[in-house]
């Protein structure tokens, strides 16, 4: 059996959410919000809020989106939100970016509605994140496979969907150990191939496991 | 102040069959810096209430994770807890007259009760406006305190508000439970959200025949559509409109109505709203008024349970944890986007929001028109419950302003 060099270290991430100062009734104030707020705030609305909802597999992409459909009743702008694919971005300032170009066309392409006000206010908050070893660590593929059958939801949307701007490239922990550890490119491309959008993240770890027993099977 | 005593221990094992050993696993890593550290919770009532019954649930699981939690209730005389529910209203908004004996009472009793506590702990949390002055007490050994509101402070009374902000602002950290109710305050403001707990009688799962013989109990036809609103009778919970919302209702559907709520007869505004609400109902065979007792967490749970569809329809709410009671029982819920309901409740997805009796009422008849959404929406429910609102996510967002504010300092 192939042995990484360099283990596997499993860690778990808490988050607290933290109420900023900035909120926004109308989509030209949500244009600002965007455009000001923290990169703490475009973190958590988009990629944590994957973690806190991920068991919506059905039109929920993010917070942004969310509040376009269910409070500016703006479902064409809401659409063009929840397209945005957090997997696509190495950086917070990237993705603020096409938050910002995707409301601000609108706003352009639609001055009368800009100004109109939503049923509830969107209000900005930050993810405060606090990271603790999880007490685990794979060698084996094995070994790596007990550590994700175990972890928690956390855990695994730590490794799996927050990493990208940890690693500041197109893959994540997992698939980048699976490639750089053990030698097993294919299946660390299959396993960052899994759609985090229309799976739970306990469907996304169920086929992580099947990926890791096919190539278990193949050895 | 008095320490209390708490509910007994449910071993972590039972909570990790429900939610996953990698769950609870989490909970221990969290735990393990803040071992043989002492937490203090200060609230100021041992019994009712929503604070106290998650304090009480979230003590036995804070020590099954051998964390050093103590709580401890805070005591004065009926004139402190006269001005603090005058307080409470005038926070909610309601007319308030400031008087100047009002918060010398109230600082007079906080000096009293800090003068008996050696509030020493390394963590301190003080729940809610009555203690708040107790920050007067804090000793210069570098513990941390952090302030938890349970009430809405969206629109405060001037003068009660300017008067706490002053304490406030000096504690490390304040936590609410909407973004809507956070004020202009120089430290870091967190949002911190009640639980239930699964295990708990509420919440637990019933034998079957529990539920039929609670439907028997106070005649409910278990074979038509019940709807049910569990809410102590306050207008602020809005009955009345509970009740136009399942006339139009009934037009369309051959269902059935229950408002439960907890006894008004030690509350005279309880009894007076009851007394509208059953002139409101005016005799009606299918709208069961149902006044039950201060503690009846089986006969809730069992009524949850046999609902075809829940409704929350208040006008100004807190949190409203019974949206998550009925969401855990994997129930549809129509409820008003108020206060933090839409926490609970994203529209579409976990339940239905409304914004008036006709909106919650074109909901209920879409829901019974469409029972696989129905179905759906509870599912949804029920995995969001489990997800941001059990006593063990409380716990570790507990844990991790605590390892948080450690960490600022």
């Amino acid at each position: 059996m192939e042995t990484a060099e360099t283990p596997f270290e499993f860690f778990t991430v808490s988050y607290l959410t933290r109420i900023g100062n900035q909120s926004a009734c109308t989509l030209t104030e949500f244009l600002t919000g965007l455009q000001q707020c923290s990169d703490a705030s475009i973190f958590h609305h988009t990629f944590q809020t994957l973690s806190s909802h991920h068991f919506l597999t059905e039109g929920f992409s993010n917070d942004f989106a969310q509040w376009a459909h269910a409070d500016a009743n703006r479902e064409d702008l809401a659409e063009q939100l929840a397209a945005l694919d957090v997997r696509d971005y190495l950086s917070i300032a990237a993705l603020r970016s096409d938050l910002c170009r995707v409301v601000g066309d609108y706003c352009a392409a639609h001055p009368a509605l800009a100004g109109q006000s939503a049923l509830e206010r969107f209000y900005f908050c930050e993810s405060v994140e606090v990271t603790l070893p999880f007490g685990l660590t794979a060698r084996t593929l094995e070994e790596f496979r007990k550590g994700i059958a175990h972890l928690s939801h956390a855990s695994f949307y730590f490794h799996f969907i927050s990493s990208r701007l940890r690693l500041q490239l197109q893959t994540n922990d997992f698939s980048h150990w699976l490639a750089d550890g053990l030698g097993l490119g294919a299946l660390a491309d299959s396993v960052n191939h899994i759609d985090i959008y229309t799976n739970t993240l306990d469907s996304a770890r169920a086929q992580v496991l099947r990926l890791i027993d096919g190539e278990e099977r193949k050895g | 102040m008095s320490e209390v005593a708490i509910a007994s221990r449910i071993p972590l094992e039972e909570y990790a069959a429900l939610l996953g050993e990698g769950e609870i696993d989490e909970l221990r890593v969290l735990a393990k810096p803040l071992r043989g550290r002492s937490i203090e919770m200060i609230n100021s009532t041992a019994v009712g209430g929503g604070v106290a019954e998650i304090l009480n649930r979230l003590l036995p699981l804070a020590e099954e994770l051998e964390l050093n939690m103590r709580w401890e209730v805070m005591t004065g005389g009926d004139d402190f807890y006269g001005v603090t529910k005058a307080f409470h209203n005038a926070l909610h908004g309601a007319p308030y007259h400031a008087d100047p004996k009002d918060f010398e009472i109230f600082l007079a009793c906080n000096e009293r009760n800090r003068a008996r506590l050696p509030l020493d702990a390394e963590f301190m949390i003080i729940h809610d406006p009555q203690p708040a002055a107790l920050i007067d007490g804090r000793k210069k050994n570098g513990n941390h305190w952090a302030w938890r509101c349970h009430i809405d402070l969206s629109h405060p009374n001037r003068a009660v508000w300017d008067f706490l902000d002053k304490f406030v602002a000096r504690y490390d950290a304040a936590m609410f439970s909407s973004p809507e109710f956070s004020r202009a305050l120089p430290i870091p403001q967190y949002l911190f959200y009640p639980a239930i707990d699964p295990l708990s009688e509420k919440n637990r799962e019933l034998e079957s025949g529990f539920v039929a013989r609670t439907l028997a109990q106070y005649q409910i036809d278990p074979l038509r559509p019940i709807l049910t609103q569990i809410s102590r009778f306050d207008r602020l919970k809005d009955p009345i409109g509970v009740i136009r919302a399942y006339r139009i209702v009934k037009r369309y559907f051959d269902c059935q109505l229950v408002l439960a709520g907890g006894s008004a007869s030690d509350d005279p505004e309880g009894a007076a709203v009851l007394k509208e609400v059953v002139q409101e109902a005016n005799g009606e065979a299918d709208i069961h008024i149902i006044e039950l007792p201060a503690w009846a967490p089986l006969e809730v749970n069992a009524l949850q349970r046999a609902s075809t569809i829940v409704i929350q329809k208040s006008l100004r709410e807190g949190f409203g944890l019974t949206v998550s009671e009925a969401l855990w029982k994997k129930k549809p819920v129509v409820a008003s986007a108020v206060g933090g309901i839409p926490v609970q409740i994203i529209h579409k997805h976990t339940g239905l929001l409304s914004h008036s009796v006709e909106g919650a009422a074109y909901q209920i008849r879409y829901l019974l028109s469409h029972p696989e959404i129905a179905a759906k929406l509870g599912e949804n429910g029920y995995e969001h419950v489990k997800e941001n609102f059990l006593i063990t996510q409380k716990l570790k967002r507990y844990m991790t302003l605590l390892l948080a504010m450690e960490r600022a300092n």
